[in-house]
């Protein structure tokens, strides 16, 4: 890119952001709202609340937990959905089950995961994985039986089975949609995270967050959300490089086929 | 080469359903017996093929016509292993085909779809060696072989989709060809190339052909083609498919675009095999499958 593009991107990039801030401060000018802070406030309170012991007690292992579980539910979700996608009888005997696990608000299983596996790092993770690995898991389902036949009959011939067939062939074959799923279970991870440690927990950002709520301390409250945010931006970025790396094939597919 | 013995003239009177040439046991390479294939679908099931029986020959090479929808694919789906008939069999060396065998290469009308958006176009060409074990020296030399064979050994690094139609087949083509296979199937391999592209390929096929010593079964829907390229000319009748002849080509073994077709026997066998198809799409049915 040329420095006139970078300069241009980065101004469309961080535009609407400031003009927000701008309004936000424009109208707290006056105002006295106690549950409203100024971004004055918000930025220093930011700080002191978070480049401390905090990072160490509470922000690092709710990121901990995330990955982890993040991570799991992408695995296990793809392995499961190869496994399922790939066997017909088997779709064809789990698929009503996947409807209704899937169809079970993840949040009502913390009160019963704590009940059975106590207050842990664990059931936080399970928590996660257990709202998390239904987008990897159906996508992934979709994808491999989406294959195209004339393909797959091509691999066949020239005798690519097994676990070649998985890496040449069904893997990338259903890459886009197992990405597509991958997007969603991110975004259901943060959400999650949080919600599993609102519930009789003893550290972390969720309940961190909860707490500064119940002592009235809002910009500190105010200022976790932004921490999450944040984490939401950082892994969305990330996401996206990846997926350009992957799927850079399907991208100058889609935009060859769009062309015509 | 064709001798007498080998014309269709020696079937046996009176057989139950038409046959093409079949030869004696343990001398074809690939034999279909009997084949029939009926499609069950929701609609109600479909007959797309109702009785092929023909041998071919180690390294012989055929050409297969028919009208359209006359179970050409399905045809070859059957031989590859892809499919199994409703009835009858598909032998390779004598033993029943019951999955894609190992040395047999197909080339699918489908060209586009054949080939993995996600490889390159080496890759591509290299996968189906490299999934076989073939060390990195020999692959890289066959790949480059077909490539430049194929006339596309300046987009190595292109992938499928960034190709025109042609060159797209063309990849397909050199798949098969640096596959180096006993048996290779062909279905209308060239219906998106040029008229001179198509030409250096029909060339190219029976190069290869000649090298390798390949048998092999090319299914096209053009009566010149089918005349120049073969040894043989099976014509199958329209659906639900027989076989209307088996032609023996008895052209020159050296062919030549200009001159094999501008010979008078040339001229003489499209006219037959144009008749032949023209009867075919109007429903003739040769005598005895009635
Ligand atoms: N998967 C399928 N399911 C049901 N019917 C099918 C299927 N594939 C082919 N048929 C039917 O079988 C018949 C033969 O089809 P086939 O594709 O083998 O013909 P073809 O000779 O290859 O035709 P073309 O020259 O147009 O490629 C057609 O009537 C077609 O509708
Ligand atoms: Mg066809």
């Amino acid at each position: 890119m040329k420095p006139a593009n970078i300069l241009k991107a980065l101004l469309y990039a961080v535009g609407l952001p400031a003009v927000l801030v701008l309004i936000w401060w424009a109208a707290t000018l006056g105002a006295k709202n106690f549950f409203v802070p100024t971004p004055g406030t918000l930025l220093s309170t930011f700080a002191e609340t978070w480049f401390g012991e905090r990072i160490v007690s509470d922000v690092l292992p709710s990121l901990g937990r995330l990955v982890v579980g993040v991570v799991a539910a992408i695995v296990l979700g793809i392995v499961a959905g190869l496994l399922i996608g790939s066997v017909k009888w088997l779709r064809a005997l789990t698929e009503p089950v996947l409807e209704f696990f899937r169809a079970v608000p993840p949040p009502v299983l913390v009160p019963v995961l704590m009940l059975l596996m106590g207050i842990t790092d664990s059931m936080k993770v399970v928590v996660i994985i257990s709202g998390c690995i239904w987008p990897v898991l159906l996508n992934t389902i979709e994808g491999v039986r989406a294959i195209d036949p004339v393909l797959s009959d091509s691999s066949h011939t020239y005798g690519i089975t097994g676990a070649a067939r998985v890496r040449y062939l069904v893997l990338p074959s259903a890459g886009p949609q197992i990405m597509a799923g991958v997007r969603q279970c991110l975004s259901i991870g943060l959400i999650l995270m949080v919600i599993s440690e609102m519930f009789a927990s003893s550290s972390g950002l969720g309940f961190t967050i909860v707490q500064f709520q119940r002592s009235f301390a809002i910009p500190e409250m105010w200022s976790g959300i932004v921490i999450l945010g944040l984490i939401g931006v950082a892994m969305s970025f990330i996401f996206q490089f990846t997926e350009r790396r992957i799927l850079r094939w399907y991208h100058g597919l889609r935009e060859v086929e769009n062309a015509v | 080469m064709q001798s007498e013995t080998t014309d269709k003239t020696t079937m046996p009177a009176g057989s139950p359903a038409p046959a093409g040439r079949t030869l004696p046991e343990g001398q074809a390479m690939l034999s279909v017996r009997n084949l029939k294939k009926v499609y069950q679908t929701d609609g109600g099931p479909i007959e797309a093929v109702r009785n092929l029986t023909f041998d071919l020959r180690a390294g012989e090479l055929a050409c297969l016509v028919g009208p359209s929808g006359s179970g050409k694919t399905t045809l070859l789906k059957c031989i590859s292993g892809l499919m199994a008939p409703t009835e009858g069999q598909v032998l390779l060396d004598g033993a029943v085909v019951s999955g894609p065998p190992k040395k047999m290469a197909v080339v699918f009308q489908e060209y586009g779809r054949s080939l993995f958006p996600w490889m390159r176009v080496r890759e591509n060409v290299e996968l189906p060696l490299k999934n076989q074990g073939v060390p990195k020296a020999e692959r890289d030399k066959l790949v480059d072989e077909a490539l430049e064979a194929v006339g596309l050994s300046h987009v190595p690094m292109s992938y499928p989709w960034q190709l025109s139609g042609g060159m797209q087949q063309r990849v397909a083509i050199a798949r098969a060809v640096a596959y180096q296979p006993e048996v290779l199937l062909m279905d209308e391999p060239f219906a998106a190339v040029d008229a001179q592209t198509r030409a250096d390929l029909e060339d190219l096929i029976r190069t290869v052909w000649k090298k390798l010593g390949v048998t092999v079964l090319f299914v096209t829907h053009d009566i010149d083609e089918s005349v120049y390229l073969g040894q043989r000319v099976i014509i199958l009748s329209s659906s639900p498919t027989v076989i209307q002849e088996d032609l023996v080509i008895d052209l020159p073994e050296e062919r030549d675009q200009l001159n094999t077709r501008a010979l008078p026997r040339f001229t003489e066998l499209r006219h037959h095999v144009y008749e032949q198809i023209q009867l075919a799409k109007q429903g003739h049915r040769p005598a005895a499958a009635h």
